[in-house]
């Protein structure tokens, strides 16, 4: 990479912390971000086992605020929004009328008129324009790309909520899964949100970008104790294909409908209308033709994104894959033709050229104990 | 760094010579660059290799790369110790070896990097 693209790339405000760190930065979605510190499995298994400290500020940040902003989220978003309570949030989809993926997205309820969306790096724009071309004629919602006002830090792993809780006085063990709380953290105006991506308990702290280095640190050095390690991009992709969460834009995208990633469980099937219900009613009512399923392979290899696959007579396609660190074995997902989707169904993946059997299982590779 | 007692490929690999006897492994530099190795495929003992073709693969958390062979000539052993403990080659790279080779034109070691060649070429 030559300097002038690495000028392109954008920034986040611990830029300077990762490299200090001696991190390994690489580029991605457009932002120069931090793939590994320690390495990957040791990054990986001190979140598995203790906690980790995720830079995630490059993810956007989109909201909707007046009237009719329920009624606007109810049209791009395919989960039911007006379930969610003050205070509650969910995991949902952007959709095309097709019922495919613009993004996933987690979908905030600030305040009674008042929804922040979060999105994904490479996806900003395209989610922004997207929601703002679909909602003009809803009424009276103003929305905002407000990415540049948030920095977003991820305590993540079984220490996460010991280590935070030092640093605040809102009862952390209070606010449930999926349900988020405004306070200070070591004094940093924060939106403290019980989510992540790794498949263990932790927060995410939406922050006002100055005050990004400073929480950082003291949140490194509050739970150096407890073994908390700074986690880059690397194992951020092994810990949530470990817990079986999908990658948007790698495992579904413009191609693959909500149904096909299986995900129909955010698909708010009695509210009023979205975006691609129809064509997701219909693909409901008469069938699919492939599907997302978890996979372990039972041979030697490891399988990788965008491998061919074959199964029950035809062909599908591995979307993400790897050997996980903590189960040390080869898992991944892949879309498979639907008679080949049942757990227990036995396929072939070509591994550079070699054909190796391969299982589908339940995609919830790692389950945490307790969850 | 990078012992003189062996030579060097372009592609990151290390050999000793005995005689007609070669023992490959890949560098430091190498093992820094994959991360962290979770896999290694050698070639089958009585394979024919050639010198700077495939002859099996290293993986890595996130990426795979092809091992080369330094020279020609035909694999008489492999690691196995590897198939169950690949994180060897990054705790010991100069002192962890992938397969053994029987050189079928020792002269081709010549074409190698020296320690100091290798040293300039990753610096």
């Amino acid at each position: 990479m030559n300097q002038s693209s690495i000028e392109q790339l954008k920034k986040t405000p611990l830029n300077a912390r990762h490299r200090a760190l001696g991190a390994r930065m690489v580029p991605f979605a457009g932002w120069d971000m931090p793939v590994e510190y320690s390495g990957i499995v040791n990054e990986h298994l001190a979140v598995r086992t203790k906690a980790g400290l995720f830079d995630v500020s490059h993810m956007g940040q989109i909201e909707l605020a007046g009237k009719d902003a329920l009624a606007a989220v109810q049209k791009v978003s395919t989960r039911d929004a007006a379930k969610l309570s003050v205070g509650q949030a969910q995991y949902s989809a952007l959709t095309t009328s097709e019922g495919t993926f613009i993004d996933d997205l987690v979908v905030y309820r600030l305040a009674a008129e008042h929804y922040l969306l979060v999105v994904n790096a490479g996806n900003i724009e395209k989610a922004y324009r997207w929601i703002v071309d679909h909602t003009r004629d809803v009424g009276d919602v103003a929305v905002v790309n407000s990415s540049s006002r948030y920095a977003l830090l991820a305590v993540q792993g079984p220490a996460a909520l010991e280590i935070v809780q030092q640093l605040t006085t809102i009862e952390l063990s209070s606010i449930k899964y999926y349900w988020f709380a405004h306070g200070e953290v070591a004094g940093v105006r924060s939106i403290i949100s019980r989510t992540g991506y790794t498949g263990e308990d932790g927060f995410e702290l939406y922050i006002p970008p100055a005050s990004a280095e400073r929480l950082w640190n003291t949140i490194l050095e509050t739970g150096a104790a407890a073994g908390i390690a700074p986690v880059g991009l690397g194992a951020r992709d092994t810990l949530r294909l470990e817990a079986g969460i999908h990658l948007s834009g790698q495992d579904m995208d413009e191609t693959t409908t909500v149904l096909e990633a299986d995900l129909g469980w955010i698909v708010g099937w009695k509210k009023d209308d979205f975006i691609g219900k129809a064509t997701l009613e219909r693909q409901k009512a008469g069938g699919l033709e492939r599907k997302l399923v978890g996979f372990e392979v039972t041979a030697p290899g490891i399988a990788r994104h965008g491998y061919k696959a074959y199964a029950g007579g035809g062909e599908g396609a591995v979307t993400s894959g790897t050997q996980t660190p903590l189960l040390k074995k080869a898992v991944g997902l892949a879309y498979l033709p639907i008679g080949a989707t049942v757990i227990g169904t036995e396929f072939e993946i070509d591994i550079r050229g070699r054909r190796t059997p391969a299982r589908v299982i339940s995609r919830q590779f790692y389950k945490r104990s307790g969850s | 760094m990078y012992p003189a007692d062996r030579r060097y490929t372009k592609d990151h690999e290390w050999i000793t010579v005995n005689g007609t006897h070669g023992r490959v492994g890949i560098t430091d530099y190498a093992q820094k660059q994959l991360g962290d190795v979770v896999f290694v495929e050698l070639p089958e003992v009585g394979r024919g290799v050639t010198q700077g073709q495939a002859a099996g693969t290293i993986e890595s958390v996130k990426a795979v790369s092809e091992l080369f062979s330094p020279v020609s000539g035909k694999v008489i052993n492999v690691n196995a110790t590897l198939a169950s403990k690949p994180e060897t080659v990054n705790k010991d790279p100069h002192g962890t070896w992938l397969f053994d080779i029987e050189l079928s034109s020792p002269g081709e070691v010549d074409t190698l990097l020296t320690s100091d060649q290798y040293a300039e070429f990753v610096k």
